[in-house]
């Protein structure tokens, strides 16, 4: 039993730190960048994203042993968007405003190489439990980066998280000077580049090697 | 079973089954989900009149209730341009009257410039009246841009000609394009433009709309300032689709011979 627990654990924690989806396997960078300007709202796609993969592992691994090989792919194809559709209607039912912030990025999650990535990867192989605790997994993987980003750019960009203010902005007469540069998608390219830098500083195994190797200069200087 | 997994008969049934129990559960949450939705569009849709009069609510303030204080809800024949009992306002609804043959009225190729076939008999109009004078009037436009019908409402001041907000409710035109119609600063530039031309309004028994986008920024020292807003960048298309849209509501198919009508004080 020990043995089972240490390997929900693995599934469940890997993908946080170890094996990121968007800071090591560089996935999902779309939604990143497109959802994280407010907090409130990269929390509702997080929850959109773990529910969708953690579901479409299950049904995936469920149906593992039955899909022929030549449609597998469109096999978990059809299982991932039919839930994408459900959870988009669920969203527009009771977090209106929020999925209309949202928009066409819940409807992308059929696209976010993560969940396809997973079923085809993991529970394609993986009995259903377990697929379906690596969805969970990945999804916090996915969501704990998002939040990361998404703090990091409500809380410089507009002074506020969750729309509470923290950091009382010039223009209503406090001290902070909001930067504007944050509110915009690009930023998030900026702050999850940093977010790997600084991950990639501490677990040094997730370097990459390099592609090739800078001859040493032979030519002598000109003298 | 599973020593053919890979036959083509198998193959297709499996694929059938899987598109059933998918379609399924799909149109199972549509439906079940579909009356919460519903309220929620309602909701928006006051809150969107409301904006467009430039009444805006208190935070936690209940919209529905804030509707029904200030918001004085009609119906009007469209043919005749006044008022009328034939439907009953709080049930009305347009939209679906413009779908239904009996209830609407087909346009030739000529009028219907806004691109939406037919038209409802009777449109729905919201009136704010303030010392029983009528302070804003909002009335509903909609019209095909690119790739959507565009839904919205466009607020008058009492004069019957300047504008004091609008807005679209629902669109689906490119985001960050013609999507940017729903951009509060692009919406900002509404109130204060005129309809119609002021010369028009006191001679022409049913005056031309003026008020059109155009291509660029408005020049404000230019003679026509006051009917020209500023087009959207990138999307040429969704920009002439307001510009007919306005056109077409405002003109003779639309509420033309209302507003003709409410001037002379005969609705």
């Amino acid at each position: 039993m020990s043995g089972m627990n240490a390997e929900v654990k693995e599934v469940l924690a890997k993908p946080i730190f170890r094996n990121n989806p968007i800071a090591l396997q560089i996935l999902g960078i779309c939604s990143a960048l497109a959802v994280t300007s407010n907090l409130k709202v990269t929390i509702v796609m997080c929850l959109a994203l773990t529910s969708v993969t953690a579901f479409s592992n299950l049904f995936v691994s469920m149906i593992r042993n039955y899909i022929p090989n030549s449609i597998r792919m469109i096999a978990q194809m059809v299982v991932i968007a039919s839930l994408v559709i459900v959870v988009d209607q669920i969203l527009r039912a009771y977090a209106y405003e929020i999925s209309k912030q949202l928009s066409v990025f819940v409807g992308l999650i059929i696209t976010n190489c993560i969940v396809m990535g997973r079923a085809e990867a993991y529970a394609m192989k993986n009995p259903p439990m377990m697929s379906f605790l690596d969805g969970i997994g990945n999804g916090l993987g996915y969501s704990a980066m998002l939040l990361s980003v998404g703090f990091i750019r409500e809380l410089f960009g507009s002074g506020s998280l969750f729309g509470f203010e923290i950091l009382p902005l010039v223009t209503n007469g406090g001290w902070y000077q909001s930067n504007g540069l944050l509110l915009l998608p690009p930023s998030a390219f900026f702050v999850i580049g940093m977010l790997i830098w600084a991950l990639r500083t501490w677990k040094k195994d997730q370097v990459e090697a390099a592609e090739f190797k800078l001859a040493p200069n032979s030519k002598k200087e000109a003298i | 079973m599973a020593a053919n997994k890979d036959s083509v008969k198998y193959t297709v049934f499996i694929s059938l089954v899987l598109c059933i129990v998918c379609s399924v559960v799909v149109s199972a949450a549509a439906v079940f989900l579909k009356p919460v939705q519903q309220v929620n569009k309602s909701l928006e849709k006051k809150a969107n009149i409301l904006a467009a009069a430039g009444i805006k609510a208190e935070p936690g303030q209940d919209v529905n209730k804030l509707f029904d204080q200030v918001i004085v809800t009609k119906v009007v024949d469209l043919e005749t341009g006044k008022y009328t009992d034939a439907v009953n306002p709080a049930t009305y609804d347009q939209r679906k009257a413009s779908k239904d043959p009996q209830m609407s009225v087909a346009l030739t190729q000529q009028q219907d410039i806004a691109s939406i076939k037919r038209v409802a008999k009777y449109a729905t109009v919201y009136l704010v009246e303030k010392d029983s004078k009528l302070e804003t009037i909002v009335l509903p436009v909609k019209g095909y841009g690119l790739w959507s019908t565009l839904y919205g409402f466009v607020a008058l001041k009492g004069d019957l000609n300047t504008v004091v907000g609008m807005g679209f409710y629902e669109q689906g035109e490119t985001p960050g394009l013609g999507g940017e119609v729903d951009n509060p600063a692009w919406k900002g530039l509404w109130p204060g433009k005129q309809i119609f031309a002021d010369s028009d309004l006191q001679q022409a028994n049913m005056p031309e709309p003026k008020i059109h986008l155009i291509k660029g920024k408005v020049d404000r020292s230019a003679p026509n300032a006051a009917h020209e807003v500023d087009g959207l960048s990138g999307a040429t298309l969704t920009s002439n689709g307001v510009t007919h849209l306005m056109q077409f509501w405002f003109g003779q198919s639309g509420f033309g011979p209302f507003l003709k009508n409410l001037r002379a004080g005969e609705a």
